[in-house]
Formats: C-alpha cells, sequence, structure tokens
C-alpha cells in the first residue's frame, strides 16, 4: 500500500470527483465525501513528506512502466513540501466549506461544486506530484478548466466575466507552456523531467531551447500572477465564492511557483537559468515593481476581498524576489514564504468568507461596525493580518526574516529598505479594514449582525491559530523549507 | 527558594493574568479596581524578589522558547534592567490609584478596556527590561507599541484619533523601517543578538558599517525621541493623564532611552562606540534636541504639552550620556531614568488634578489656582525641582553626574549645553507654580478656600513627591546596585 502513495496523492481526489458529481441530489453527502477526500489527501501528503525530510526521493512508476516511455511520479522535499500545502489547505477549507456554499451556492448544483472543487484539487497535487512535462501541462488544464467553473459559480454576475477573463489568461499560460515543452521533446526527444535535466546541456547552445525557456516561463508566469501579468487575478478572486477565493489563493499560484522553480532548478539547471540567461534581472525588476505596485493599488480598493486579493499579487512578489537572489537562502525564503503566505491568507480570506456569510458583501462601508457584533472573526483577521504584514512572532515574519537576510547578503541595500516599506504599506491596508470594522458606526440600513457560525470560526481559527504556532514554533517550517531548497539544488547546504 | 526562571515568568504573567481579571470582573467597577491595584502590587512584589539575587552578584535568566535555530526569545536580569522594572512596576501601583481616582473624576469612559491594555503595556516594559537578547527587546518593543495606542485613542474623538494615528506611525514606522534592519543586520554581521558585557560588534563589524548601523539603531529607537522623530510625544499627550503620567514619562519613554543604553553598552560596548565617526554625531544631536525641546516647550501654554516637550528634551539627556562614554555619564544616564521618571510622573499627576478639579489645561488659566490647590501645587514644585535638578531632590545626582561625565570627556560645550537647558528647565517649569502661589486668582474664582481633586488623585501624587525626596538619600544604594553595569559602561 504504502508503495503507492504517490499514485493514493493524485487517483483519491481524481476518483472521487466523478462520485461526488453522481451524488448531486444529496449535497451533505457530496460534501460528505469530499471531506473525507481532502482528509485522506492530506494524509497521504504528510506521509510522503514525512518519507524526503531526510532528504532521499521517491520514484514511481505510473503502471509499472519505467520512463522514460511511462508516466513517473517524483517526490522530494520540494514537491512533498507543496503537496502539504495543497493537501492542508483543502483539509482545512472543507469543514469550513459546508455552511459558506450552501448559502453561496444554488441546492441544484452544490454536488457538482464539489466535484469541480475535487478535479481542481487533483489538477493540483498532480502538477507537484508528477516527474512527466507533459503531464505537467496536462494537470494544469485539468485544474484550470475545474478553476474555470469554479469561480463562475460566484453569486456575483460579474464572476462570470472574471472566470472568462481567467480562461483566456490561463490557456494562453498554459499553451505557451506547451509550446516551450513541444520545443523541449524536439531536442531531446523525452518528456521526463529527470532525463530532461540530463540531455539538455547537449543543446542548451540552440536558440529552440532559449525558446522553450522563454515560453515555458512566460506560460508559468501567467500562471503564477507575475506582476504584469496578474490581470485575471483580482477579478477572479474577488468573484469567485469565498471557498474556491481561500483555497486557490493559498494553492493555486503556489503551485505555478513550484513549477517554475522545478523547471529553472532541475530542468533547466542553476548555470543556465541564472547565469547564461541572467534570469535574475529579469525577474527581480518585475519582482520589485510587483510588490509596491500592487501593494499601492490594495491601499485604495475598498472591497476586502480585492484589497487582498492585490496584496496576494504582492505576495507572489516577495516569492520571485527570493528565487531571483538566485542564492540558496533567497531559494529557501521563498519556499518557505509559500507555505507561510498560504496558511496566512487561506486564513484572511475564511475571515473575510465569515464576514461575507453574514453580511453578503465585504465592501469597507458595509462592514463599517462589524467588529462588535462579529469579534471573534474580525480578531481572526487581525492576527492573520499581523501575519501578512510580517509582526514578529508570527509566520509572515519568519519569511521576511530570511528573505531579509537574503538580500543583505546580497549587499541589496535598496532592497532591503523597499522591503520593509512595503510591510508598512501592508499595515496600512490591514489597518484600513481594521479601523472599518473597529471604529466606524455601522451604517443606518444595518441588518442585525451576528457572530459567524462555529462550522465557519473553527476552521478560520486553525488557520487563524497555526500562523502564531508557525511563527512562534518555525523549527519546522524552516527545516522542511531547507530540505524543499536542497532538493531544487540538488545539493546538501550549510545553512 | 523559588527559581529564577519561575520568577521571571511570574513577572511576565502577573499583569496578564490580572488583565483577564479585569475582563472577567468589568461588571463590578468597586471589585475590577481593587483588582488593577492588587495586580500592580503583586507584579511589583515578585519583581522585587528578584532584586536581592542581582544584588548578589547573580544573573536570573531563563529561555522561553526557540523560535528558530540561534534566535530566542530569552530572559537575563541585570543591573540596569532591574532598576528599570522595579520602577516601571513600583509607579504602577501609585498610577493604578491615582487612574482610579482620575477616570472616574474626569468621567472618562471604558474603564476597563483602559486598565486592560495598561497591563498589557506593563506585561510588555517589563519583557524589555529582562530581554535577553535584542530580538526579544525588540518583539516586546513592538508589544508596547500597539498595546498603547488604544490608550492614546482612548477618548475616541477626532483629535485622539488623530493624535493616536501620529504615534502609531511614527513610532512604528522608525522601529520596522531602522530598527528592525539594524537588528538583522547586526544578526546577520555578528551571527548573534545577545546582550554582552563590551558588545558583539567589536572586531566583526567594520567600523564604517557600525556607523551606519549606530544611526540606524538610535534613531530606530523612536521611543527615545531623538529629533525629529519626536513628534509622536507630544502627540501622545491626547491621551487620559494617567497613561502620559505612567507610559509617557515613564515605562514607554524610559524603555526608549534603557534600549539606547543596552545597544551602546551591550551591543556596540563602548570601546568600539568611541571609534565610530557618528558617535558624536548623535552626542550633537542628543544635545541639539534636549535643547530644542527646552525652547519649544517655554512657548507650550498647554500644560501637558509643556511636559512633553520637557520630557523629550531629558530623554536626550540620558542618550547623550550614553554617547559621552564615561563611567559618571554613564552612571548620571542610568540614574536619571530613574529621577527624571519620578520628578515627571508627579508632574503629570498634579496636570491630571487639576484637570479633574477644574478642567483647566492652559497655563494661563492657573493664575491663582495654588490657594486652591495647594497641595497638588506643592507637589508640583517639588517634582519641577527634581527635573530641574536642585537639592534636596534625586533630580541632582543624577545631573551631578552627567556634568561630571562631560566635562571628564573632554565636551565643553555639552557641559555648557547642560548649563543653558537647566536654566531652560527653570523657566518653563517654575512659572506654572508661581503663577498659582503669587499672583491673584480672575474675578471669577474669588470663592472658597481649599478644593483638592479627590483623593485617590492627590495621594498618589504625594506619594511620588515624596519620592522625589527620598530618592535624595536613596541614590547611593542605587548607585551599588548599578556599580556591575558601570563597570561596563564605564569603559
Amino acid at each position: 500500500m504504502s508503495e503507492h502513495l504517490p499514485a493514493l496523492q493524485v487517483v483519491i481526489a481524481l476518483t472521487a470527483a466523478p462520485l461526488v458529481m453522481l451524488l448531486n441530489r444529496l449535497p451533505r453527502v457530496a460534501w460528505g465525501v469530499t471531506l473525507v477526500t481532502c482528509w485522506a489527501t492530506l494524509l497521504v501528503a504528510v506521509l510522503l513528506l514525512l518519507q524526503v525530510l531526510d532528504g532521499s526521493a521517491i520514484h514511481y512508476e505510473m503502471g509499472g512502466w519505467a520512463p522514460p516511455w511511462g508516466i513517473e511520479y517524483r517526490v522530494d522535499g520540494a514537491n512533498a513540501w507543496v503537496l502539504l500545502i495543497i493537501g492542508l489547505v483543502s483539509a482545512v477549507v472543507m469543514p469550513f466549506a459546508r455552511r459558506s456554499v450552501e448559502q453561496e451556492i444554488p441546492a441544484d448544483r452544490i454536488g457538482l461544486f464539489y466535484s469541480a472543487f475535487l478535479l481542481a484539487n487533483a489538477g493540483l497535487l498532480g502538477i507537484a506530484i508528477t516527474a512527466d512535462a507533459f503531464n505537467i501541462f496536462v494537470f494544469f488544464e485539468i485544474s484550470a478548466i475545474a478553476s474555470y467553473a469554479l469561480i463562475a459559480m460566484g453569486r456575483d454576475r460579474r464572476a462570470v466575466l472574471a472566470s472568462y477573463q481567467y480562461l483566456i489568461m490561463g490557456t494562453i499560460g498554459t499553451t505557451f507552456l506547451l509550446i516551450g515543452i513541444g520545443f523541449l521533446y524536439i531536442m531531446t526527444g523525452t518528456l521526463n523531467l529527470g532525463d530532461l535535466a540530463a540531455r539538455l546541456p547537449e543543446v542548451t547552445d540552440t536558440r529552440t531551447i532559449r525558446a522553450a525557456f522563454g515560453f515555458i516561463a512566460v506560460g508559468i508566469s501567467l500562471k503564477l500572477a507575475l506582476f504584469p501579468l496578474h490581470l485575471w487575478l483580482p477579478n477572479a478572486y474577488s468573484y469567485a465564492p469565498s471557498m474556491v477565493t481561500v483555497f486557490l489563493s493559498a494553492t493555486a499560484t503556489k503551485v505555478a511557483i513550484y513549477v517554475l522553480l522545478r523547471f529553472v532548478y532541475t530542468v533547466f539547471g542553476f548555470e543556465f537559468s541564472f547565469v547564461e540567461l541572467s534570469m535574475a534581472w529579469v525577474l527581480m525588476p518585475l519582482a520589485l515593481l510587483g510588490i509596491v505596485i500592487p501593494s499601492l493599488i490594495a491601499v485604495f480598493q475598498d472591497d476586502v476581498k480585492r484589497l487582498l486579493a492585490y496584496s496576494s499579487v504582492a505576495q507572489v512578489g516577495y516569492m520571485i524576489l527570493g528565487i531571483s537572489f538566485a542564492s540558496a537562502l533567497g531559494l529557501m525564503a521563498s519556499v518557505l514564504h509559500l507555505f507561510n503566505h498560504a496558511i496566512t491568507k487561506a486564513a484572511l480570506f475564511m475571515a473575510v468568507g465569515c464576514l461575507v456569510y453574514r453580511l453578503g458583501g465585504v465592501s469597507l462601508t458595509r462592514m463599517a461596525g462589524a467588529a462588535e457584533r462579529m469579534p471573534w472573526t474580525m480578531a481572526a483577521f487581525v492576527v492573520a493580518g499581523l501575519s501578512l504584514i510580517g509582526v514578529p512572532l508570527t509566520a509572515g515574519f519568519v519569511t521576511k526574516w530570511y528573505l531579509l537576510q537574503a538580500a543583505l547578503m546580497e549587499g541589496f541595500w535598496p532592497v532591503v529598505a523597499l522591503l520593509l516599506a512595503t510591510s508598512l504599506i501592508a499595515a496600512v491596508y490591514i489597518w484600513k479594514v481594521v479601523e472599518a470594522a473597529y471604529f466606524r458606526a455601522p451604517p443606518e440600513d444595518a441588518r442585525e449582525l451576528r457572530e459567524a457560525p462555529l462550522a465557519l470560526l473553527v476552521p478560520t481559527w486553525v488557520l487563524t491559530g497555526s500562523t502564531i504556532v508557525f511563527g512562534v514554533w518555525a523549527q519546522f517550517p524552516v527545516a522542511a523549507a531547507r530540505n524543499a531548497a536542497e532538493a531544487l539544488l540538488g545539493v546538501p547546504q550549510s545553512w | 527558594m523559588v527559581s529564577d526562571a519561575t520568577l521571571i515568568y511570574l513577572a511576565l504573567a502577573v499583569p496578564l493574568i490580572g488583565m483577564f481579571a479585569l475582563m472577567a470582573t468589568s461588571r463590578w467597577a468597586g471589585l475590577r479596581d481593587a483588582l488593577v491595584v492588587t495586580t500592580a502590587a503583586v507584579m511589583f512584589s515578585v519583581v522585587l524578589q528578584l532584586l536581592p539575587r542581582v544584588r548578589d552578584g547573580q544573573r536570573p535568566s531563563a529561555t522561553l522558547l526557540e523560535l528558530f535555530p540561534g534566535l530566542e526569545i530569552a530572559f537575563v536580569v541585570e543591573p540596569l534592567g532591574m532598576v528599570f522594572a522595579l520602577l516601571a512596576s513600583g509607579l504602577w501601583i501609585i498610577t493604578a490609584l491615582y487612574a482610579i481616582g482620575y477616570m472616574r473624576g474626569a468621567k472618562e469612559l471604558h474603564h476597563t478596556r483602559f486598565h486592560v491594555f495598561f497591563c498589557i503595556a506593563l506585561f510588555s516594559a517589563t519583557g524589555i527590561a529582562f530581554s535577553a537578547n535584542m530580538f526579544s527587546l525588540f518583539v516586546f518593543y513592538e508589544v508596547l507599541t500597539l498595546s498603547t495606542y488604544p490608550l492614546v485613542a482612548h477618548k475616541g474623538n477626532e483629535a485622539a484619533k488623530k493624535g493616536a494615528r501620529t504615534y502609531l506611525g511614527l513610532l512604528l514606522g522608525t522601529s520596522v523601517g531602522l530598527l528592525l534592519p539594524a537588528v538583522i543586520a547586526t544578526w546577520w554581521l555578528t551571527g548573534t543578538l545577545e546582550f554582552t558585557p563590551g558588545g558583539i560588534m567589536a572586531g566583526r563589524v567594520d567600523p564604517a558599517i557600525g556607523a551606519i548601523l549606530l544611526v540606524l539603531f538610535m534613531y530606530g529607537i523612536g521611543k527615545a525621541a531623538l529629533m525629529p522623530f519626536h513628534r509622536w510625544l507630544p502627540s501622545a499627550m491626547v491621551a487620559p493623564t494617567p497613561v502620559s503620567a505612567l507610559l509617557h514619562a515613564v515605562a514607554v519613554v524610559k524603555a526608549g532611552v534603557f534600549t539606547v543604553l543596552k545597544v551602546s553598552v551591550y551591543l556596540f560596548g563602548l570601546d568600539y562606540l568611541r571609534e565610530l565617526a557618528t558617535s558624536e554625531l548623535i552626542l550633537y544631536i542628543a544635545v541639539f534636541t534636549l535643547l530644542a525641546a527646552s525652547l519649544v516647550a517655554m512657548q507650550q501654554d498647554n500644560l501637558k504639552a509643556r511636559l512633553a516637550y520637557s520630557t523629550v528634551s531629558q530623554l536626550s539627556y540620558i542618550v547623550a550620556a550614553a554617547m559621552l562614554v564615561s563611567e559618571f555619564a554613564a552612571l548620571g544616564g542610568a540614574m536619571h531614568i530613574v529621577m527624571h521618571a519620578f520628578g515627571k510622573i508627579t508632574l503629570f499627576f498634579c496636570a491630571g488634578a487639576i484637570y479633574v478639579a477644574t478642567k483647566k489645561t492652559e497655563i494661563s488659566d492657573m493664575n491663582g489656582l495654588g490657594r486652591r490647590m495647594p497641595v497638588t501645587f506643592f507637589a508640583f514644585f517639588i517634582g519641577a525641582l527634581c527635573v530641574i535638578g536642585v537639592p534636596p531632590m534625586g533630580g541632582v545626582w543624577s545631573k551631578w553626574h552627567l556634568f561630571m561625565g562631560a566635562y571628564d570627556s573632554g565636551y565643553q560645550l555639552v557641559v555648557l549645553a547642560l548649563i543653558v537647558s537647566t536654566l531652560l528647565n527653570i523657566a518653563y517649569l517654575i512659572p506654572p507654580v508661581v503663577r498659582a502661589f503669587l499672583l491673584p486668582p480672575p474675578e471669577s474664582e474669588q470663592t472658597g478656600g481649599v478644593r483638592e481633586a479627590p483623593v485617590l488623585c492627590v495621594v498618589p501624587l504625594s506619594l511620588t513627591a515624596l519620592g522625589c525626596l527620598a530618592l535624595f538619600v536613596l541614590a547611593g544604594p542605587l548607585a551599588e546596585l548599578l556599580r556591575p553595569y558601570l563597570a561596563v559602561a564605564g569603559g
């Protein structure tokens, strides 16, 4: 059984998806099956991570077909970490989903909704676990198409347009990726990532490979919402149903960043990406712009979901910035931030989900004075907000600490200053929400408000609490992120 | 025999336990207020338990947790921290009494919230006092900023919100924008943030970099209110007076200068500090601040604003003391933390008592008020003399040592500045007393003899005034306690 864990990681969710669709008439049962599936997925992810924490890797041949003919699944410190993030977020969001989805999705579509959710989940897990370039593309499409459906199910009619926008941008992204993979296949005759890495050095000095690199980098950058290719993201996050926003914000862009790292470090290699093509000098300006501009835009948003969406774009900037330092420490900070930002942003969007559940919407005017009636929800928002800002003893601080050190190591003082300045901007936009909720009087026509139900609050606080736990007890995420960085770099580091 | 760690944790836990007790009893005002005083008293007695051990040369320590390798929240009680913790917790008892009288007398709202944040502020001040490394200190420093914000904004009107925004903006901005990078750079350059006698930078950090770090640290510690980042302190005066008294004359501002002393003695090390190109620059900025703030204070008609600028000025004495690098100056600086605390808290208590009894805030309205509130104004007089540094008040000793230190280090200009500043102190602190006692009250207020503020306001301010006198004789034991610190700080 345990040798089939890598396959189970994807297969459980993939097979549960049609089953849940058949249960469309029984929304509660559909939810229950989805919940169990997600927990099983988390369990598998944890077991896989435990196996590779010592720096080893698991090879799994799909259907017993040896690569490069068959598809290989390969689990090492890097993707086990990403699998854990996906598993964790989906497992925590599912208990939250029941009440939230019942309110936001028409009853006759709830089964379909969960089915699409499972497909999106399986797609993301598949992207992370597979060691086959074409398979990555296929899973990208599975998760993307399911996500389009999920987003379009938002209550607001604009969700349809947002989904369409995402569809166009996402399709361009995956098409670019496919073209790049095609080029690689032409030049090397293989799709297995390990084989590609072995054969590429012979042909790197060709225009085709450089073009392939360009297509893949741009294609994935679209998927991970690198500034200025982020335009699909704010609408998609703002209009999607609450639980979809929670799930996608915590996982979708993270997985895309992982794929970028996998191609840059494992397939093309550090030498080719950073030395020959000087990728750092493309990534760093984009990362810095991507941190500053969306942060400033976030300050001027009235809708809290949109505000947090812009903040997500900025956070992607932090992760890309870490990569652009082209150092082990920077890479480790980025990989660590995948996790820390996932739990932080998911907690924030869950708190927002609680507000949406009671208020119907989260414009600053509508949520004025909400803290008095929903103290636990707003307290969760504040705590997770502190983590987003990067206050000590929260998860966000740990990442900032390493990111700043990585910047100092390169001697990039202006970058250090900029990082600190943007933390203050984050403080400003979180503060705007806090001020509205705590210090403004509720609007005249406010409905009678009550605290969100426990079914929503408990999962919200589980994640909120974990931002504190992993801020105070950071040894585990730090060790896992170091292990992940070593897996990508291929050599043990002295930290 | 209670273990060191238990005592340290207890000192930190008591205000937090007290906080929950206050929340639970918020419906019964009498019980809640009794609990406030009890919490303060228990905390002080716990801190007092540590005193004999520190005096015997022990350094009680405890490690709470390790965030990630090398970065710890840990505590060590050394003499300077001991003094600061005793000062903050001891004056909290008196302030708690005063706050009860003030909050009722001035008809302020949200008493429970007020006391709750007071508890967190005292918790973080103690954390700062006992921090064993710069990281722990930074964490508690930020908690102190955040916990005092609601106290500054307490009244909730536009002025309070605006003042509080300046307060938060400047303190957070300097700490995140300047202090945090300095801390991270120190960690990165030296591999440690441990407070070590003799410093951690010598031989590890190039003096050119060290010079930049010093500026980052000194301006990053915004609570020390070096110009031009002093504006938060006058802005904080919108808070109810007990906050101004304990927090913005003692706990918060002294946390600032305490951090300055800790950083210069235990991170930089005085020998290394002397080498730095910018230590003299900081000295002159401090001297400029102490003169300029005194001049501004003279212009203020609002009593609390005048006291606030006076505090800005007095804080710079201590920063200057750290930069003078001499044993006398180090003793003077450390003593001034205590002496100024007693003097200034008395002055603020008086300002609050005047407000509670008469609703007056402007000095020009206080003509003849001394006949109505003789105790208050006499205490004001004593507090003023203590801040100025006149015998028989404790303040004379700290000023004395500062003068000696400046003379000793050969900074004649600084000696001159200190003399001028002392004259300015007289010029802005004595006139309110003169007005109150010697000028006739306006026609409309001729009626009726003595009408002081409530007892709970008058007793505390009398106690702190007595403290100013007592410190005149207690300066010896205080210097004795600080001796190990001076051995390090004196170079």
